[in-house]
Formats: C-alpha cells, sequence, structure tokens
C-alpha cells in the first residue's frame, strides 16, 4: 500500500527529534564528563539521590491518589448533566489548563506565605500565622491543584460513555448504590482511570517548578536536581544519567498500570 | 448523592479558580506585593501597552504556536493516514514510537533535545543554535502525536469504501483526499491542532531547556522573572489572556451548541416525514 508512505516523513522527524535525542541521553550517562571515555560513575553515583528519587515518588504518588479522589465525583457529576450544561462545566475543567502554569502556582505561593493571603485572613479572626508554605504539603497541593485536569478529564471521558441500562440492570437485580459502583461503574471506568493515573503521576513526580516555589531546601525533588545539572551545576553527563533512570522508572510505572487496562492505549482527550 | 456531587464539583471549581481570582485581583492592585491590597488602580494595563516589553513575548509565543501547530497537524494528519493503513509490527512500532514524547516526562523530553542541539552546533560549530528553530522543532516534536492520536479514531470510524468509491469514480487521491476525506476527519484534525496550539502557547518545561537568548517566549521569561520580584504588569496580562480565552471558549460553546440543536431539529424532521 503506498499510503503506509504517507507516514514516511512523520518517522524521520521522530527518528531525528525523538529516538537519537534519547540515545545521546543514553550516551552522555554512560560517558565521563572530562575526557567523555566510558565510564559508570554518573549511574554508580545515583545512589546520592535515592532519597530524592523517593520522595519525588511518594508525592507525586500521594497527589495523584487525592486527585483521583476529588475528580471522580467531579467527572461523574459532569457525565449526568444535560449536554448543554456537560459542555460549560468541562470547559470550565479545560480553562485553567490554558492558563500559564507558573503564574497560578505564584498566586498559590501568595495564598500560603506567612504573610499571605490565607494567613492574613486567619489572623482577622485572632489566629496566629499557620506556616503552610515550603512544607510537603505546599508542594501536594501544587501537584494537586496542576495536574487535577488531567484526571477529571479522561475519567469523565469514560464514565460519559457508560451505558446507564447496564446500572438499571444491576440495580434491577437488587444491587445497592455501593455495589452498583463497586461492581459496575468502577470496572468500566478502568482505562481512565489508568490514563488519569498516568496523565498526573508522571509530570507531578518530574516536576521542578511546583517544588522550587512551594517547597523548600528539604523537598527538593529528582526534577530540581536534573533541572540544576544543567542549568547551574552544569554536569550533563549526571543530568543525563538522572534523566535515564527518571524515564526508565516512569516506564515501568506506566507499563505497570496499563496492564490493568485493556485499552489499545491509542486513547487521547479531545477538546 | 447527587446533591452531594454537586456540591463537591462546585467546591473543586472554585478550588481551581481562586488563584485566578488572586492574579485577576492583583491586576487591579496598586501595590507591587500580590499579597497585600493597597487601592485600585487601572495602571498596570496601561503600562502593559505603554512599556511593551511583554507583548513582544506573546507575539513570539503566538507566532511559535501558530506555526508549530500548523506543522504538527500536516505531517501528523499525514503520519495518520499512513499509520492507518498499517498492519502488523510495522503498526505496534510507529504507535509505540508515537507513545514516546507522550510518556516521557517532559523535562526528559527537554533534556534530551537540549543535548541533541548541543551536540548540533558542536558539529556545525555554531554557537547561536538554540534559537527559533529549535524552539520550532522541540514545540513540533510533542504536539505531533497528539495530533496523530486525535486524526486516527476519525479515520476508523470512517467509511473504509468512500475512498475507494471517489477513486473509482476518477479522483486522483489527492481529490479524493480533499474531497471525500478531509471531511470525514475534519474535526479531529481541528482538535488536534488546537491542542498544538494550546499546548504549545502554554509550553515552559520543554521550552526552557532548548530556548535562546535571540528568541524567548513568554512563559520562559515569566520564569526569568519569577527569580525576582515580579511586575505587577504581567498580572494584568495574565488577566486579559484569561478574559480572551474565556470569551473564545464561551462562543465556541454556544456555536456547537447552536449546531447540535439544528442537527437535533433536522433529525426529528426526518423522523416525522
Amino acid at each position: 500500500m503506498k499510503r503506509t508512505a504517507l507516514a514516511a516523513p512523520y518517522l524521520v522527524w521522530m527518528g531525528l527529534f525523538t529516538i537519537i535525542p534519547l540515545c545521546i541521553v543514553f550516551y552522555f550517562a554512560f560517558t565521563d564528563s572530562v575526557t567523555g571515555s566510558f565510564t559508570l560513575i554518573n549511574l554508580l553515583s545515583i545512589g546520592n539521590y535515592i532519597p530524592i528519587f523517593l520522595r519525588s515518588i511518594w508525592l507525586a504518588l500521594v497527589s495523584t491518589v487525592i486527585c483521583f479522589v476529588l475528580a471522580y465525583p467531579v467527572a461523574w457529576f459532569i457525565a449526568g448533566c444535560s449536554p448543554l450544561k456537560r459542555r460549560f462545566l468541562y470547559m470550565l475543567v479545560m480553562l485553567p489548563m490554558c492558563m500559564s502554569f507558573l503564574l497560578r502556582t505564584l498566586a498559590w505561593v501568595a495564598l500560603l506565605e506567612d504573610t499571605g493571603i490565607l494567613n492574613q485572613i486567619i489572623g482577622l479572626l485572632g489566629i496566629s500565622p499557620l506556616p503552610m508554605i515550603r512544607t510537603d504539603g505546599a508542594v501536594i497541593l501544587g501537584m494537586v491543584y496542576n495536574y487535577l485536569p488531567y484526571m477529571i478529564l479522561p475519567l469523565y471521558s469514560v464514565l460519559l460513555k457508560i451505558d446507564h441500562r447496564l446500572i438499571e440492570a444491576a440495580q434491577d437485580l437488587g444491587c445497592s448504590h455501593a455495589q452498583v459502583l463497586r461492581r459496575v461503574i468502577f470496572p468500566l471506568s478502568v482505562p481512565g482511570i489508568v490514563s488519569g493515573f498516568t496523565m498526573v503521576f508522571v509530570p507531578a513526580v518530574s516536576t521542578f517548578y511546583i517544588s522550587q516555589k512551594m517547597g523548600s531546601s528539604g523537598t527538593t525533588l529528582i526534577g530540581d536536581v536534573i533541572e540544576s545539572q544543567f542549568k547551574a551545576a552544569y554536569n550533563p553527563n549526571l543530568g543525563a544519567a538522572l534523566s535515564l533512570i527518571l524515564m526508565v522508572m516512569v516506564f515501568i510505572c506506566v507499563a505497570i498500570m496499563n496492564r490493568f487496562s485493556h485499552d489499545g492505549g491509542e486513547e487521547v482527550i479531545t477538546l | 448523592m447527587k446533591r452531594f456531587n454537586k456540591v463537591f464539583t462546585i467546591l473543586v471549581l472554585i478550588f481551581l479558580y481562586v488563584p485566578m481570582l488572586v492574579l485577576a485581583v492583583a491586576s487591579f492592585n496598586r501595590g507591587s506585593d500580590i499579597a497585600t491590597w493597597s487601592g485600585f488602580t487601572f495602571s498596570q494595563y496601561g503600562e502593559l501597552f505603554r512599556d511593551g516589553t511583554l507583548l513582544p513575548l506573546l507575539a513570539n509565543s503566538l507566532l511559535l504556536a501558530v506555526i508549530s501547530a500548523v506543522v504538527a497537524t500536516v505531517l501528523g494528519t499525514m503520519a495518520a493516514i499512513g499509520i492507518h493503513n498499517m498492519r502488523g509490527r510495522l503498526r505496534t512500532a510507529t504507535i509505540f514510537v508515537t507513545n514516546i514524547p507522550m510518556t516521557n516526562p517532559e523535562i526528559v523530553t527537554g533534556v534530551s533535545l537540549a543535548l541533541l542541539f548541543a551536540f548540533a552546533g558542536t558539529m556545525l560549530k555554531r554557537n547561536d543554535v538554540f534559537s527559533f528553530g529549535t524552539l520550532l522543532v522541540a514545540h513540533v516534536t510533542f504536539n505531533l502525536p497528539y495530533v496523530i492520536l486525535s486524526v486516527l479514531p476519525k479515520l476508523s470510524q470512517m467509511e473504509p469504501d468512500l475512498q475507494d468509491a471517489a477513486l473509482d469514480l476518477g479522483c486522483t487521491p489527492l481529490q479524493a483526499f480533499f474531497k471525500v476525506m478531509i471531511h470525514e476527519i475534519l474535526p479531529g484534525v481541528i482538535s488536534g491542532a488546537l491542542m498544538s496550539f494550546t499546548m504549545s502557547l502554554d509550553d515552559f518545561v520543554i521550552s526552557y531547556f532548548v530556548f535562546g537568548p535571540s528568541f524567548v517566549t513568554l512563559p520562559v521569561e515569566i520564569y526569568n522573572y519569577t527569580k525576582k520580584p515580579l511586575h505587577p504588569k504581567i498580572y494584568a496580562l495574565f488577566t486579559l489572556l484569561f478574559a480572551v480565552i474565556l470569551l473564545v471558549m464561551v462562543v465556541m460553546n454556544l456555536l456547537q451548541a447552536r449546531d447540535e440543536s439544528r442537527v437535533g431539529t433536522l433529525r426529528r424532521r426526518k423522523r416525522a416525514s
């Protein structure tokens, strides 16, 4: 078939700008920054960063679970509205994704600071300022806030497709509300859950801006370390090694999550 | 249960919009500290248009977003048609490659492209490789998968015989594409293009690793700003952009709703006759 050839420019593009760059990351991870000779030093020094890796995974995982708990009722509610309302609510969820996430994160800093808006408000009630910014909680809040729409949208699109006759059938057969949720709705929404988890976890685990602004030196994440290797400390070889580990880790996580879903993985949310 | 979900949804939406409100209020604030209110003013908006440091950056971002969306849409739609006709291992491999930039953390994509461009720079003995070109390549690369994945489903929904019928009736393949196929897949193409445009416009992480001093986009500059105290005119720009995007989305929504109700009436009429 000649039509297959239409994909040729794309494949060349991806070869040049996706595959080769990853090979270069690989190459840098295994070479010395000064001599350029083969070395395992970069990968062996990863040992020093294990606590940071674990912290990144932990904070991202907590944020992902919180996102899920917040997103499910919202997605369910929107999916149950009339088409007109549905589209409007969908738009409201989408809209924050189009606005600068840097500035929105900064607005949270202004809200949570020791002299920030929230502390000023509780100060009026006579409560002394609470330390909110520069904590693990603040970083989690930043992640949840920024990535929540990425959880709502895929959940919404699977919940919308659920055939309501299935739910009615389950009710007719004597299922309680909880049973309907657990045995019918939940299993049917697994593909959305998997894609929501991936879409929140991956950016959360690799973020550096949120932890820079909302966190402290005690909440340094792996993204911060990688960023500083390229922008401050300038050790691209170590940076490449860390990126390589991060990438492998993310691919393993995604592969595990996709095992739960029988979907071909060709799903995408649309505007 | 429904009532609980409703209240919950409203609370979540408030949570999503509180920071926007903070920024919007800050844009009318006389002082420069975002957290202290020191009186109402429009002067930040005046400043924004007068001093002209931010608007050219916005123009840069828009230019990059439009060009990268167009390139990604053309390449991606072609690729989707190609992939649609692929079978077996070739298809699996291509889908796998398409998933790489989508699954990879943005920072890894950014870093890998930065290393590639730096390497190309050393090869070509040039120290100005980081420019509009590198940004464009990076943006097209991360946009392509989204275009492909929004066009592919439309292709599989399409009646396969339509294209063949057009060819049998004497269309050249190109005519068949523009007369038949494009109408079937247009919604997917448009949504891919829109997605590319928005993602490119607001991209910070990847741009941050591949930009050069000759061409800076708005998000990158905002990041540089946030290391020092921010000038409040940036809140004015944010608020204006927010208003524009909100307006565009509401209009799109209304148009769509009108289209749908029209289609609905047509169907009902058809059924009645």
